[in-house]
């Protein structure tokens, strides 16, 4: 486990180069995947430096299927920021801002979770507080910041939870 | 044949629904009088815009040519990058002052952008306006 732990510092890492590596050739040869797996290795080996504590638990499943729903609820709010952008006049709309207190503690989860947010149309995540216990959030239009915010934790947060459970 | 008809008009509304919600966007950038509320607009929209684009690519090239994959991975990094740049636009309006002052946070003493340092506090104040020493 150690020698394993040695050699592959990251392993999803690794995975994730090799596949991005296969990718950029754009068609699938042995020798090509092979170069891939190697840079794989190296790579990760060589930067284990500044990332010296990875997450204890990830699992992949569940990245998965949260990652598919937040692709649906990015398609589902587009539409509805367009339609805020197309028929709301700037003097009815009303942004506000929101505090998310935050129960995650890795910053690895924390950073998926502000991307969520930033990519889900009509939410912004814009900054953390000093010693990361709240996110700031920038909401485009809402009559109900405090839902808003009950919303984020419920639909995002809960599940990244378990992910990195 | 039907196939390749078929998926003609997959990508000709791929197209049109990523040229909608770019315009959308677009839009959105002139319209909005506010710098924060600006930054939603093609920040977002973009996003499915760019997507719809990059699926009408995958599609022809599905269709008409040898078939292509790195449309993936633009949407991969894109997706990845995005939020980073719209934080940083964020953070800028809120160094300079330029949108309502954000509430405190409940359990620490403020947001990360509004923290001086211990060495800067001397200066506290001047960060609102723009600096006239500089030079």
């Amino acid at each position: 486990m150690n020698a394993f732990r040695w050699l592959l510092p990251h392993p999803l890492l690794t995975l994730i180069l090799a596949v991005v590596w296969t990718l950029l050739q754009n068609e699938v040869s042995a020798g090509m995947v092979v170069f891939g797996i190697i840079l794989g290795v190296i790579i990760p080996w060589v930067t284990s430096a500044w990332w010296p504590e990875p997450p204890k638990s990830f699992h992949l499943g569940r990245m998965i299927t949260y990652s598919i729903m937040v692709i649906w609820d990015i398609m589902v709010a587009n539409v509805e920021v367009a339609w805020i952008v197309l028929t709301k006049p700037n003097a009815k709309l009303k942004p506000a801002w929101i505090v998310v207190p935050l129960e995650l503690k890795q910053p690895e989860a924390i950073t998926i979770l502000a991307g969520t947010i930033t990519l889900t149309p009509g939410t912004v995540s814009a900054d953390l507080s000093d010693e990361g216990h709240s996110l700031l959030v920038h909401v485009l239009h809402t009559d109900d910041p405090d839902a808003v915010r009950d919303d984020i934790k419920s639909r995002y947060e809960r599940r990244l939870k378990e992910i990195f459970a | 044949m039907t196939g390749e008809i078929i998926l003609t008009y997959a990508i000709a509304i791929s197209l049109l629904v990523g040229s909608i919600f770019a315009l959308v966007g677009a839009i959105g950038l002139l319209k909005f009088n506010d710098s924060m509320t600006r930054l939603h607009a093609p920040t977002k929209v973009g996003t499915v815009g760019i997507g719809a684009f990059l699926l009408a690519s995958m599609l022809y090239s599905f269709t008409y040519g040898e078939g292509s994959m790195h449309e993936l991975l633009i949407m991969a990094f894109l997706f990845v990058t995005a939020p980073i740049s719209a934080n940083f636009m964020a953070k800028v309006n809120i160094h300079r002052r330029a949108c309502d002052t954000p509430p405190e946070p409940p359990r620490d003493d403020t947001w990360s952008t509004l923290n001086v340092p211990e060495e800067d506090k001397h200066m506290e104040g001047d960060s609102a306006k723009p600096s006239s020493t500089a030079g």
